[in-house]
């Protein structure tokens, strides 16, 4: 191979530098030395080279070049009257928007709102108001050392999401979180942090948005932690539909205890270059994991959905079921790996992927990967990559589809079976929706092009 | 065919685990340890090469010295310390033997031990065979016999003295020398190894045999193999492998290259079982082994069968370029590992022409402390139109200190293209070894017949003499490894 | 042939048979009825020696020699058959080579010379003639892919093959058809000798009209609750198992 540039860390770690004293929790002396030790780490590490097996098909030569301001630092005071939401416009949620990366309590449900038990907070105040408490929560999930980008964004983020529910709480209502994209001209990075607590028993649904309006590119690097008390449910929702300039990475970090139920779906369509990662650690035995979801590329989008599902404990189940649709010079990556522990018997491990491949261009990369170390075990994975199929697209025509209609037809079908993976039935038109809208302005351009 | 009570009955006969670890006393002339430019001299002039080979050798050297150890395979072991080998070691003899009656009868009793017996008179008719012992090709049987038919079947230091021409043509066109670490080292150091080559349209008559036999101590065995079939023609080949029980690590990196030109099928078998290293993983050979063909023509097919029982550590990933429009590239292997055995085995279909098709199937067996990892990648080039690929790759884990990876990369870049995988990982289940104990088959035997049925699909890809060899084998490498 | 005294067993801790006697004569057919969970096919695990079913107490006894101290295929060996109710599937191993391996181990342990390729073949095809089985069905897989009637059918074949003085028959009517029926029970009565014991094990009295028992016995709570002639079988057809427990 041959050597490829590296990209500098010296811009971010004399970021850190100047802006250390300023961040918010700085003079907490465990959360400065906890910022430290992740500048240092990722000093050490440097930025993921596609020499990383984990990073092999995902480059982030891209960003080479690109000076980006901390969102903070530029962000104007965006006049926002009107967020775009997943949900139906009168469906009841509770709301958490966030601009470049910070909280804006004007577009956000106020508190009084929220049940006895439930908080929702910025994460700045929530360092300032219940220090000892975040001490407890920060990087106690997302605890991996290998993790450049993990350690970048614990040494900047400014602000971010902080969601506790106590024992056995059950939220009422969706919480709906947006994260918009940092409304600047200029190229701005922004190291969001999201946490999410669910006490034992305690159940939500939770539905992340992200979006953009500018044309500027942007350096997004969100981390987000997740722990499940034990017999916790968390549904959680994420659609990254980001404006083509952005540089989207983000790693949802999950813990999940006894009898705990996950049940994850992502719609990756958004930003030029993107990278969902889900790091799941299964610690309680009983505990489920669904990862499922679906990836939507075209023009020159690359688009990658990483997991690694470690099974620690015995008796454990994961499903994933990921499919995609890859268009004109699109670029997909799909790697998933499930671990057994040594002991971890009776796992009960499933992973799928599909493809297919719209163009003559695009290309999919694909690597289930199984690592096993305990022998009562029940684990399997399968991949597929190829065309629509001819005979079904003939059928379809045979019955008075045109064939932009019946392709568009054939692509909704292979994706709503992901979309049926998704256990709460009230969600899945949503996503449907999302994919609807994708192939809509496909088969409008095979039309002009036909026409 | 799965395994019978005969066979097990053999297996059991056999009386150590394993057969085939004791050493021939002879008479050896060894080259000094360590490795420099003068040791390749050596090599070079012992073997009389031309110019040119030296030149090659040298270039690999010089590159080997600069590529670091590849270090993505999931295994693990010590440093390998270069300058401690011998690398090259041959049975002292004044002159290259003209015929069987002139070898050392003290090899000719070593094959025979190994069930190799190279008497032609005593052969299974229909099998050539060429014997490599340490370093050196000893004989090569029915050599006049393929003659007749144009087939060239010889040592490859023999080739290079004689058919210079397609040597120098073939050796590295598919292994380049810098390939990678193991295989720049084999490129500066290999000291024989067998050529073939098939003319235009000629079905080579009989198998084709290699028996390569470590003997001296801490030395590496570097052979190096090129087939080449000639447009329109046949070859079966079967390569077989044993080593003698040492305390010590040994070190085997072989290179294998293929090249099937237009309309032209290899097969190519393998046996695998070098030592594998004692119950507490001591000893046993560092199997490092680079092979790939080449499906240059079009209607071309390679198909690699591989039975891997032995070695240490296994590094191997035979593949197929499929660069011929409508070439066929097969993979079908079983891996077994017990005790302290590590394997991380698998193939690389790449595929370039148009509606060219690829068959992968891996069966991994995991018993003991042993790990073992399928490493595969399908590729499907921006001009491979309709190319298709099916992958089943199978983990069976027996015991639960054992573990069993599967690592495949599938990377499509053409959307006619269809590519189909699927893997899965279970135990020998408590269930079936009731029903066959039920019956009355004993507990060992029930779980070498439920393997056995496991493996079912690539042994019988073998061809029959060797599928009986790769029957036992399973039988053996698994002795000791439930109850 | 059987002795059973007091025979006390336990899955996973939990007590499953709690005292069974049971004495089977060679040449005899005894069903054994119950309910579901009543220890029906611990019973037959117990005796075929499967890992996991503890005896506690008691003792079996077959043909003089004491039964529970052999490993499964010494069973086998010794004559006793399972048939199982559930019978397992071995991918790709053939039926042809199974039955070999099988019938080769138990006349090995019986002394007896081992059949060569040809003259088993000879006797398996003749054997799978008799019990109407497509000769296609010995060179498939062990019991992969198959139906539930032909699995049954295939644990006769194996049953006729390898010629046991004890089968021990656990639920081999269910879940087949009247055809599968006739069919399975007849390869039943073809077996009956007067050196040849049976033990059937059966939820329904349907197989019983066919395959007539010379004794019935109610398993329940595992206990033996009553015991009787083929009457009684009829009896539990026509009113359950109810009052026969209650009147235990």
């Amino acid at each position: 191979m041959a050597q490829q540039e590296i990209l500098s860390t010296e811009p971010y770690l004399a970021r850190f530098n100047a802006a250390k004293a300023r961040l918010p929790g700085a003079g907490q002396s465990w959360l400065d030395e906890l910022r430290e030790t992740a500048a240092a780490r990722f000093r050490d590490l440097g930025f993921p080279t596609q020499r990383h097996e984990i990073w092999k098909y995902t480059p982030l030569k891209a960003l080479q070049g690109i000076g980006f301001t901390p969102a903070g630092e530029v962000a104007r005071p965006a006049s926002l009257d009107h967020v775009p939401s997943l949900l139906p416009a009168k469906a009841p949620r509770y709301r958490a928007t966030l601009v470049g990366g910070v909280v804006r309590p004007e577009l956000s449900s106020p508190d009084e709102e929220l049940p006895a038990g439930a908080t929702i907070e910025r994460l700045a105040a929530a360092l300032e108001r219940d220090p000892a408490g975040l001490a407890e929560l920060l990087g106690r999930v997302a605890d991996d050392r290998d993790q450049p980008l993990l350690a970048l964004n614990t040494a900047l983020f400014e602000d971010g999401v902080v969601i506790r529910l106590g024992r056995n709480l059950v939220l009422d209502r969706p919480l709906e979180l947006t994260l918009v994209g940092p409304l600047a001209e200029v190229p701005t990075q922004v190291h969001p942090r999201i946490l999410i607590v669910l006490e034992e028993g305690a159940q939500a649904t939770v539905l992340e948005h992200h979006l953009g309006f500018g044309t500027e590119p942007v350096f997004h690097n969100g981390v987000s932690e997740i722990a499940l008390g034990p017999n916790a449910r968390l549904t959680h929702i994420k659609v990254q539909a980001a404006p083509l300039e952005t540089f989207h990475f983000a790693t949802t970090h999950l813990r999940q205890e006894r009898d705990s139920a996950y049940d994850g779906f992502t719609l990756n369509r958004g930003a030029g270059l993107s990278r969902l990662e889900t790091r799941v650690k299964l610690v309680g035995e009983g505990a489920d994991c669904r990862l499922n979801g679906a990836y939507l590329l075209r023009g020159r989008q690359h688009g990658d959905i990483t997991t690694v599902v470690d099974h620690q404990v015995p008796h454990c189940t994961s499903r994933e079921v990921v499919k995609g649709a890859i268009d004109d010079r699109g670029r997909g990556v799909f790697q998933g790996l499930i671990k057994v522990a040594p002991h971890a018997q009776k796992t009960d491990g499933r992973m799928l992927n599909k493809t297919l491949l719209l163009s003559e261009k695009a290309e999919i990369d694909t690597k289930p990967e199984l690592e096993i170390f305990a022998d009562d075990v029940q684990c399997a994975h399968g991949a597929t990559a190829g065309a629509i199929d001819d005979m079904a697209l003939f059928y379809l025509r045979s019955r008075g589809l045109d064939e932009a209609a019946a392709r568009a037809l054939l692509v909704e079908s292979f994706l709503a079976e992901t979309v049926e993976e998704l256990g709460d039935e009230s969600l899945r038109p949503l996503l449907l929706e999302r994919i609807r809208d994708w192939l809509q302005v496909r088969r409008e351009s095979l039309e002009e092009v036909a026409a | 065919m799965a395994a019978s009570v005969e066979t097990i009955e053999q297996v059991k006969s056999l009386g150590e685990r394993y057969k085939y670890g004791w050493s021939t006393d002879l008479e050896m002339e060894t080259a000094p340890k360590g490795l420099n430019e003068d040791i390749i001299r050596f090599i070079s002039a012992k073997k009389d090469e031309p110019e040119w080979m030296l030149e090659w050798r040298l270039k690999a050297f010089r590159h080997w010295l600069t590529m670091p150890e590849p270090g993505w395979a999931k295994v693990g072991f010590p440093p390998i310390d270069y300058q401690d080998v011998y690398y090259y070691a041959a049975p002292k003899q004044t002159e290259k033997p003209k015929s069987l009656d002139e070898v050392d009868p003290k090899l000719l009793e070593t094959y025979e031990k190994l069930g190799i017996p190279l008497k032609e008179q005593e052969m299974l008719a229909g099998v050539a065979v060429d014997a490599v012992f340490d370093s050196v090709s000893v004989a090569t049987t029915f050599k006049k016999k393929l003659e007749e038919v144009g087939v060239i079947f010889c040592s490859i230091s023999e080739a290079v003295q004689n058919h210079p021409e397609l040597v120098r043509k073939y050796l590295g066109s598919v292994v380049p020398y810098a390939d990678n670490k193991h295989a720049c080292l084999n490129a500066a150091v290999f000291t024989d190894g067998s050529f073939v080559y098939i003319p235009e349209g000629v079905r080579c008559p009989m198998e084709l045999s290699t028996y390569f036999r470590i003997n001296a101590e801490n030395t590496g065995q570097f052979e190096r193999t090129l087939i080449i079939a000639d447009k329109g023609s046949y070859v079966s080949y079967l390569e077989g492998c044993t080593a003698p029980q040492r305390d010590e690590n040994q070190l085997h990196a072989a290179v294998v290259e293929l090249v099937a030109l237009e309309d032209a099928e290899i097969k190519y078998s393998t046996v695998q079982n070098w030592f594998p290293g004692d119950e507490e993983g001591k000893g046993g050979i560092y199997n490092f082994v680079t092979k790939r063909g080449l499906c240059e023509g079009a209607r071309s097919k390679i198909s690699w069968t591989q039975v891997e029982t032995g070695s240490a550590i296994t590094w191997k990933y035979p593949s197929c370029i499929l660069k011929g429009d409508n070439s066929v590239g097969e993979f079908y292997s079983i891996a077994i590992t017990n005790n302290l055995q590590q394997a991380d085995t698998g193939t690389k279909m790449i595929h370039l022409g148009k509606n060219t098709s690829s068959r992968i199937i891996s069966k991994g067996i995991s018993a003991g402390r042993s790990n073992q990892t399928y490493r595969g990648l399908v590729r499907m080039g921006g001009k491979a139109e309709n190319a298709r690929n099916y992958t089943q790759c199978d983990s069976l884990l027996i015991g639960e200190r054992c573990g069993a990876h599967t690592v495949p990369y599938i990377e499509s870049k053409n959307r006619s293209a269809k590519v189909e995988h699927e893997a899965t990982t279970s135990r020998i289940s408590e269930d079936q070894l009731f029903y066959c104990t039920q019956r009355g088959i004993g507990e060992e035997e029930a779980v070498a017949l439920v393997v056995n049925g496991f493996c079912r699909e690539v042994l019988q890809q073998l061809p029959m003499e060797f599928a009986v060899e790769a029957q036992k084998l399973v039988g053996i490498s698994l002795e000791g490894s439930v109850g | 042939m059987l002795e059973i005294n007091n025979l006390h067993a336990t899955v996973d801790g939990a007590e499953i048979l709690k005292g069974i006697d049971l004495t089977i004569r060679a040449g005899e057919v005894h069903a054994i009825m119950g309910p579901n969970g009543s220890g029906k096919s611990t019973l037959s695990y117990v005796l075929a020696g499967r890992d996991g079913y503890e005896v506690t107490e008691g003792s079996v006894t077959f043909n003089g020699k004491d039964l529970l101290e052999m490993p499964t295929e010494e069973r086998a060996g010794e004559g006793v058959f399972l048939a199982f109710q559930y019978p397992v599937e071995i991918p790709g191993v053939p039926n042809t080579t199974f039955l070999k391996e099988a019938v080769n181990a138990v006349r090995k342990y019986r002394g007896e010379p081992e059949l060569d390729a040809m003259e088993f073949v000879k006797h398996l095809r003749a054997k799978a003639k008799e019990l109407g089985m497509n000769p296609e069905f010995l060179k498939r897989a062990v019991n992969a892919g198959f139906s539930g009637g032909e699995k049954k059918r295939n644990e006769m074949l194996q049953m006729a093959m390898l010629e046991p003085s004890l089968c021990l028959l656990d639920e081999t009517d269910s879940g087949l058809d009247i055809d599968a029926l006739k069919a399975v029970s007849e390869a039943i009565n073809a077996m009956r000798s007067p050196e040849r014991a049976m033990l059937v094990i059966t939820h329904y009295q349907r197989l019983l009209t066919y395959v007539v028992p010379d004794h019935v016995h109610v398993l329940s709570k595992g206990r033996i609750v009553r015991s009787g002639g083929p009457e009684l079988a009829q009896e539990l057809e026509e009113k359950g198992y109810g009052e026969s427990i209650e009147a235990a």
